[in-house]
């Protein structure tokens, strides 16, 4: 645990029985993915991967998600601020209820946006009669599931990094005069950008590979609502080796995600 | 530690023995026929079970119901399946070429595509071509799967070329998504649309004769009980079950 280079902390040393459950963790997290890359069709590999609609899926995913993502942070940094520092009655409910998406199935969050939002659900009602929009089938559609299911990474990343945070400097500057909104941009948003791209980077990464939720809510075709996942669901049906290299794909892209964000996430979630 | 390692232990004996107790119990002595089945098969079948378990009473049918490609893998990797019902020959081929499967498979059923509308048929469709109106949101199977490529083959020989809101996975995620009412219309098979019972209208259209599709079934090669794999291949295509076929919408193959 002790990491810090002070010759005055004593390093209490790792428990050798720890070593053989980590390894078949790390084992269980690493082989699957060796087993794609083993079974993977090198020689068609490039044809494969920069096909048309496999293109036209990396793009929308990418496109999608980084859209989703901005989402998050803007509608789910305020909402882990009001959890970590609001004090409304109920708010440890309403901390639970922000943890749904999580727990529930991504098709189940699918077809509960379909039934609030299709035409026949109330706000799909309300919208189709009153503005003629029509959400189902549209990029759209694929940007709310993702937002649906990532949202809750970002926001418990950063509400662990707000409460765990050291609250004294905020303190200070209120009693030196400073208005909430000031010490919030100025104070409170510094002292948690690293728990804040910790979170980004896991809520991208959700995005990048949502499933359930954008099948059932926002069906599947070709550069509208057809992102990566649902193009390696697809290939596999006539094509299990491009649905591999569609795959290899995929964890190319999350393991960049990983790479380049995690010296910050790491940062934020010590 | 030690006690942790105990505990460990003791769940992990205590699950085997609970597992083994069951099948001590739940089997006497009646075989397990292990059948992959494409999921459109799954009212029939699951209401044929006991007739041929009266008629084999050591048999204890077992279902694996999911998609022809998905079934058709898992048997290619060694899922210990008994028979194949695929919904599609090409499925079918796909076990073949692996040679797993003993004999000839033989078809037994098949099933044409027909449109579903919500209930009411908001949109006043009567024929394949009111499909492609404007302000009609329909909806089909992508063409990598049976149900899409019919669809495409009927496009083809109509030359009427639709453009849907969605090519989904399925022909389940297409009735769901008629059922719901986010789509005008949607194309799936006859025996699907029965299924939903009431909650969605069926609009026959007379080009559906020209993409038939053909349900295959075969005992597997190795299965762990060929004896009764085979008699269960035979009572599908014996009059009981055919007549159920027949009541579910499938057409004789």
């Amino acid at each position: 645990m002790t990491q810090t280079k002070d010759p005055h902390t004593v390093h209490t040393g790792l428990p050798r029985v720890l070593w053989l459950p980590a390894l078949m963790a790390f084992a269980l997290i690493v082989l699957p993915v060796i087993g794609l890359v083993v079974r993977a069709p090198w020689s068609r590999f490039g044809a494969l991967v920069t096909s048309p609609s496999a293109l036209a899926a990396l793009e929308l995913s990418l496109r999608t998600a980084a859209v989703s993502t901005l989402l998050c942070v803007l509608l789910g940094g305020p909402l882990a601020a009001v959890l970590a520092r609001g004090t409304l009655p109920g708010l440890r409910l309403l901390r639970s209820v922000v943890l749904l998406p999580l727990v529930l199935p991504p098709v189940v969050g699918g077809l509960a946006l379909l039934y609030l939002l299709g035409v026949s659900g109330f706000a799909g009602y309300v919208l189709d009669v009153a503005f003629g929009v029509r959400v189902p089938f549209t990029t759209t559609a694929v940007i709310l599931a993702q937002t649906f299911v990532a949202m809750p990474f970002l926001v418990v990343s950063l509400e662990g990094a707000l409460r765990t945070g050291e609250q004294r400097y905020e303190s200070i500057a209120a009693t030196l005069g400073a208005r909430p909104w000031t010490v919030f941009r100025r104070i409170t948003v510094p002292l948690v950008l690293p728990g804040l791209g910790s979170g980004t980077v896991l809520s991208f990464a959700r995005c990048l590979g949502e499933f359930g939720a954008t099948i059932a809510f926002a069906g599947s075709l070709q550069g509208v609502t057809r992102t990566l996942p649902l193009e390696v669901y697809l290939q596999r049906e006539v094509d299990a080796d491009g649905a591999i290299a569609l795959s290899l794909l995929l964890v190319v892209v999350a393991i960049v995600v990983i790479v380049v964000g995690r010296p910050r996430s790491a940062e934020g979630l010590r | 530690m030690k006690r942790l390692v105990m505990i460990v232990l003791a769940a992990g004996l205590a699950v085997t023995a609970c597992g083994g107790g069951q099948t001590a119990t739940s089997g006497q002595q009646r075989v397990p026929v292990t059948v992959f089945a494409a999921a459109s098969l799954n009212n029939v079948f699951t209401r044929l079970e006991p007739q041929f378990e009266a008629a084999n009473p050591g048999a204890d049918l077992r279902f694996n119901f999911g998609g022809s490609s998905d079934l058709a893998q898992q048997i290619v990797h060694g899922a210990p399946a008994d028979v194949f019902a695929s919904a599609n020959e090409a499925q079918m081929k796909v076990v073949q070429n692996e040679g797993k499967v003993t004999g000839t498979p033989e078809p037994f059923v098949t099933n044409v595509l027909t449109i579903v509308v919500p209930v009411g048929n908001p949109k006043n469709i009567h024929s394949f071509a009111d499909l492609a109106k404007p302000g009609v949101t329909e909806v089909v199977c992508a063409a990598q799967v049976p149900c899409g490529a019919a669809t495409k083959k009927i496009e083809k020989d109509t030359n009427i070329t639709l453009s849907p809101a969605s090519e989904e996975q399925d022909v389940l995620a297409v009735l769901s998504k008629v059922q719901a009412g986010v789509a005008d219309a949607g194309l799936v098979y006859v025996t699907d649309a029965r299924s939903a019972g009431g909650k969605v209208q069926e609009i026959n259209f007379p080009e559906a004769t020209k993409a038939v599709n053909v349900y295959p079934i075969a005992a597997i090669k190795d299965a762990p009980h060929t004896e009764l794999a085979q008699a269960f291949v035979t009572f599908i295509h014996s009059p009981t079950a055919q007549q159920q076929f027949a009541s579910a919408g499938f057409g004789a193959a």
